[in-house]
């Protein structure tokens, strides 16, 4: 089987497979197996595949260079997507189940509690990511420009490990592990900046593979 | 302040568990119907029997109080696998199973410090010393949600009558048991264990501060702090202190786990205020476990009448 082929079938597979979270914690609510808080479950389920999602997202390009598996780069906007859809959810959960518009009360804790803030901004960051996710609009925007957007999410992911920790009471744990996974995606990055650069030396323009298609 | 003497109630009169649990099952299920669609409550009530929650031995409970609540009472299943007892993990779910591990007799309660009676007390006759309450009390966690539990004990104040604090005592410490073969939560420096809560002596001697050993008719789920354990319904949950192994009557404030932890984030007093936020976020409303839209949270909880004058004078802000 051709790579292209392998990537054109397993797409859908792996769409699906992305679902299973939601799928999972939906078939808990039907069974009534929330608890006695199903919202707070509901917060924090989407939550952590936000933050899951993001870390997949991340960890593509360390992947494919690293295994040197190019072709992984083409799940990487289905990644994104995801984390961005579960991001969603997690705003409406807040927005629906947790405040029911309750607008005052929202703005207030955007402007007031810093783990809100935190969280609101990396899903606000999300946003542009995800409008200019089609092939139309890189081609718009440009390869370049299109990714030096696209590093936004660095900032979301980062955003996104803070709201978590400032939010828990005393156990770090959890939002550590985030930020332990988060932190040596983003080191990957430098590791990867530095070791091009030396390859690359004199003159040679920056390479070309990453803004090809 | 106007308290009425509770009547003696025959047990012959008080509904029996299980007729008193399918009256609450039925209007809880009904209740729970209209919200289905958003939460599926109704099928967490219909699939989670209460009495898969518990299955403690039954209290001699004799006496209603006036003190009581009439707001609907939260499950026994809801009361017992929604925990705050990071002895046993930090999640909410992890004490329904990992508390049961809790040896919870033999159990000694020390009793020490400035009194003029001290005396160790076995669980099984500390439990004597007064004839058992029922106390309905509004319960309401610092994070935002809130319960309303049947507890079972008596007034904190017949035990500290017994042992006699001395002119200096002007505090009581709790302190909860550390057992680190079963208690795997605090094996981790989440919190400087033990657990340690304490109170100033008048808020403790306050008829509404209960000496706690059981819920719902029945011994202590041991979740929810058996043997023994302390109710301040006026004040955050976490004043309580759960499974207590020594009282300690001090002369100076003690120190506190989670005041320790974070002084500017949990005072001394935390008392249930509305007004005061939690740095992080608010206490103006609060979730009541089993509904959908959120209440008001009411100054100390709703008990002002009972409690209010013993902090008159002081800047509730400061003092938090």
């Amino acid at each position: 089987m051709t790579t292209e082929r392998f990537i054109r079938l397993s797409k859908p597979v792996v769409f699906l497979a992305c679902l299973v979270p939601l799928g999972l914690l939906a078939r808990k609510g039907i069974e009534g197996r929330l608890g006695a808080n199903p919202i707070e479950v509901i917060t924090h389920s989407t939550g952590d595949w936000t933050l899951i999602f993001l870390c997949i997202t991340l960890a593509v390009t360390p992947l494919r260079r690293f295994l040197r598996l190019p072709w992984l780069v083409r799940y990487r906007r289905m990644a994104g997507l995801f984390a961005f859809f579960y991001a969603l959810l997690h705003l409406l959960t807040f927005v629906v189940l947790d405040k029911f518009f309750d607008w005052h009360a929202m703005v207030l804790d955007v402007y007031k509690r810093p783990f809100i803030t935190a969280g609101f901004t990396a899903f606000v960051l999300l946003v542009p990511l995800a409008v200019t996710s089609t092939a139309g609009m890189i081609r718009r925007l440009g390869g370049r420009r299109w990714q030096l957007l696209h590093r936004l999410v660095y900032v979301s992911a980062l955003a996104g490990v803070i709201h978590y920790y400032w939010l828990v009471k005393a156990d770090v744990t959890l939002p550590l592990r985030y930020a332990a996974v988060v932190g040596f995606l983003l080191a990957c990055r430098v590791a990867l900046y530095f070791a091009d650069r030396r390859r690359s030396a004199p003159a040679a323009p920056a390479y070309a593979e990453r803004t090809s298609p | 302040m106007l308290i009425r003497k509770p009547s003696d109630i025959r047990s012959s009169e008080i509904t029996p568990r299980g007729v008193y649990l399918n009256r609450r099952k039925f209007l809880a299920g009904t209740a729970a119907a209209g919200a289905a669609a958003l939460a599926g409550r109704a099928a967490a009530v219909l699939l989670a029997p209460d009495a898969a929650a518990a299955d403690g031995a039954k209290l001699n409970v004799t006496v209603k109080s006036p003190f009581s609540t009439t707001e609907k009472q939260t499950s026994l299943q809801d009361i017992t696998h929604y925990n705050n007892y990071y002895e046993f993990g930090t999640d909410k779910y992890s004490p329904a199973r990992n508390a049961q591990a809790l040896r919870t007799r033999p159990w000694k309660v020390k009793v020490d410090g400035e009194v003029l009676k001290p005396r160790t007390f076995d669980v099984d006759d500390l439990i004597k010393l007064a004839p058992l309450e029922e106390r309905i009390y509004r319960h309401r966690c610092v994070e935002g949600w809130s319960i309303v539990v049947p507890w079972n004990g008596y007034p904190l104040s017949v035990l500290i009558n017994e042992v006699q604090p001395t002119s200096k005592a002007k505090f009581v410490e709790f302190v909860t048991d550390l057992d680190l073969g079963v208690m795997s939560g605090a094996r981790e420096p989440v919190l400087d264990w033990p657990y340690r809560e304490g109170l100033r002596l008048d808020e403790a001697m306050n008829p509404l501060t209960l000496l706690c050993f059981g819920l719902y008719g029945e011994e202590l789920p041991k979740q929810d702090g058996a043997p023994v354990r302390t109710v301040i319904p006026w004040k955050y949950g976490f004043k309580s202190c759960k499974s207590i192994v020594h009282i300690r009557f001090a002369e100076k404030q003690p120190a506190t786990a989670w005041n320790t932890a974070n002084a500017h984030e949990y005072g001394f007093y935390s008392n249930v205020n509305p007004e005061v936020d939690h740095p992080r976020w608010s206490q103006a409303t609060e979730r009541r476990l089993g509904e959908f839209f959120k209440r008001k949270t009411l100054l100390f909880n709703g008990y002002g009448d009972q409690v209010a004058a013993l902090y008159a004078g002081m800047d509730l802000r400061k003092f938090y």
